[in-house]
């Protein structure tokens, strides 16, 4: 198999699929104590281009809206800034609950979030082989998954000005010495049970 | 002065100047770095968008590791993104015994057992609380009088745990760069998203927080970071970001150590300032 059809994704149906409504349940947990005051949304420096802000994404997920939730790219444009749940006045895990329905959808191969899920999934590939990331080996994992060489044409000129400063170099997607093998396995196994 | 050093994988790659300059710039001040052996990735932004426990797993084999090692039980990360993996399992595994034995359970596989005993330490802290303002200013040679700087301090050093600083309108940078002569760029951007990873997925959107990064910033000489996606983010896209725009928007970006170093008297070549990807002719003039 080639590395790319290793990391390769299949595309499920655009319907959500049994699962989530089980993990939808620990999530709505996590906000249920919401009280729809917005300060989440006035705080989130991404709201701009979001379809659902994040006070409306918390409302559906309170409403159990699966449909509504994994058709929307909210979650997906979370970068992570913690801005939220520093602010909401009831103290919610804002951020790890985003990142919880990014978890989702990457488990689920979610076809909406592609590009992030492979992104994100080429990443831990690269590091599951050799321990460290390979920025080079990651990059190339990634437009592979995608097959779109437009893509690499866009990232070649930073990526050749990288390598001319002799930070990152061309390397083929390799085996690694599988120092973290052992750790990715009994992760995986713990979240089977 | 001592610490463990996880130096994280950029810090290999993409920000080897950030390297570089931290190594440099700590052994001038005679404070010693111990870099962990075989250290192995913290799993970054990516860990989390997949799965929770592996977010968790990674930094703990890391600090787990950091545990057998002899001397101190301090570690100092100048990456934002390694630092706040890495908190996050020294501040969630003191709380929650349970998790934490979820996690040895796991480090069993190599053979080892986290204590929760290592304290970690973002770069900046270590430099704004343990080095101070006095020390820097002791050992400036090239006071930067003509220089006016904003500090960028982005979003993990700051949130969720404020450690060091105000998570809201951080500070600490400000001593420290008045400590070399330099003035502070008054702005209220020092602690906004850079947009992280989405500069590659979602590029319409982070180049939006960017451009408004460096229109906030104009007026200053160049803006300092304490973290390599953030510098990453705001040096690599300017020629892009100039056009859009139709506005000169060309700023430089430097790491805090390359910096005060500058004003320490230590060499462009031993900061690689050859390898920043914006440094403008109008900054170096006023060097
Ligand atoms: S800030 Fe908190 S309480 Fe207010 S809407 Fe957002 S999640 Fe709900
Ligand atoms: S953590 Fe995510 S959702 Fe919250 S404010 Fe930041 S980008 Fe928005």
């Amino acid at each position: 198999m080639s590395p790319a059809e290793k990391i390769e994704i299949k595309q499920r149906s655009e319907t959500a699929p049994e699962p989530v409504i089980d993990s939808l349940a620990t999530i709505r947990d996590m906000v249920s104590a919401c009280i729809q005051c917005g300060t989440c949304t006035g705080s989130c420096p991404n709201a701009f281009a979001m379809d659902l802000t994040p006070r409306q994404l918390w409302y559906n997920v309170l409403m159990g809206e699966k449909e509504t939730i994994f058709h929307s790219k909210t979650f997906s444009l979370c970068s992570v800034c913690y801005c939220c749940t520093l602010r909401c006045p009831r103290g919610l895990p804002l951020t790890e609950t985003m990142s919880a329905l990014k978890q989702i959808a990457a488990k689920e191969n979610l076809a909406p979030y592609k590009k992030s899920i492979q992104f994100y999934k080429s990443f831990m590939e690269s590091v599951r082989r050799h321990g460290r990331v390979r920025e080079m080996e990651f990059m190339t994992l990634y437009f592979l998954s995608m097959k779109n060489p437009f893509m690499l044409l866009k990232f070649a000129p930073l990526g050749m000005k990288l390598m001319g400063k002799g930070k990152v170099s061309f390397e083929f997607p390799s085996k690694g010495n599988g120092a973290l093998e052992s750790i990715f396995r009994k992760v995986e196994e713990l979240e089977q049970r | 002065m001592k610490y463990l050093y996880y130096p994280g994988c950029s810090l290999e790659g993409t920000a080897l100047e950030y390297n570089a300059s931290t190594q440099t710039f700590m052994q001038e001040l005679e404070v010693d770095l111990l870099e962990l052996k075989d250290w192995t990735c913290c799993g970054a932004s990516a860990a989390e968008a997949t799965s929770y426990l592996l977010s968790l797993a990674l930094p703990a084999y890391i600090l787990a590791m950091a545990e057998e090692m002899d001397g101190t039980k301090e570690i100092l990360v100048p990456c934002s993104a390694c630092y706040l993996n890495l908190k996050k399992v020294e501040e969630k595994s003191r709380k929650d015994p349970e998790l934490l034995d979820k996690i040895n359970t796991i480090l069993k596989e190599k053979k080892l057992h986290f204590h929760g005993q290592v304290r970690v330490r973002h770069l900046l802290d270590v430099v704004a609380r343990d080095i101070g303002p006095a020390k820097i200013f002791s050992r400036v040679k090239n006071p930067f009088i003509d220089l006016k700087i904003a500090p960028y301090y982005g979003c993990q050093c700051l949130r969720p745990y404020s450690i060091f600083d105000d998570p809201e309108e951080p500070r600490s940078m400000e001593p420290l760069i008045e400590a070399v002569g330099a003035k502070i760029h008054p702005w209220n951007m020092g602690g906004r998203c850079c947009g992280a990873s989405h500069m590659t997925t979602k590029p319409e959107v982070a180049l939006e927080l960017v451009t408004a990064i460096l229109k906030a910033a104009r007026g200053a000489d160049a803006i300092v970071t304490v973290c390599p996606m953030c510098q990453m983010n705001l040096e690599a896209y300017q020629k892009k970001i100039c056009g859009k725009s139709k506005e000169d928007l060309r700023m430089t970006i430097l790491y805090l150590p390359q910096f005060l170093g500058l004003a320490m008297g230590l060499s462009e070549q031993d900061l690689r300032l050859d390898l920043n990807l914006s440094v403008t002719k109008e900054f170096r003039n006023k060097l």
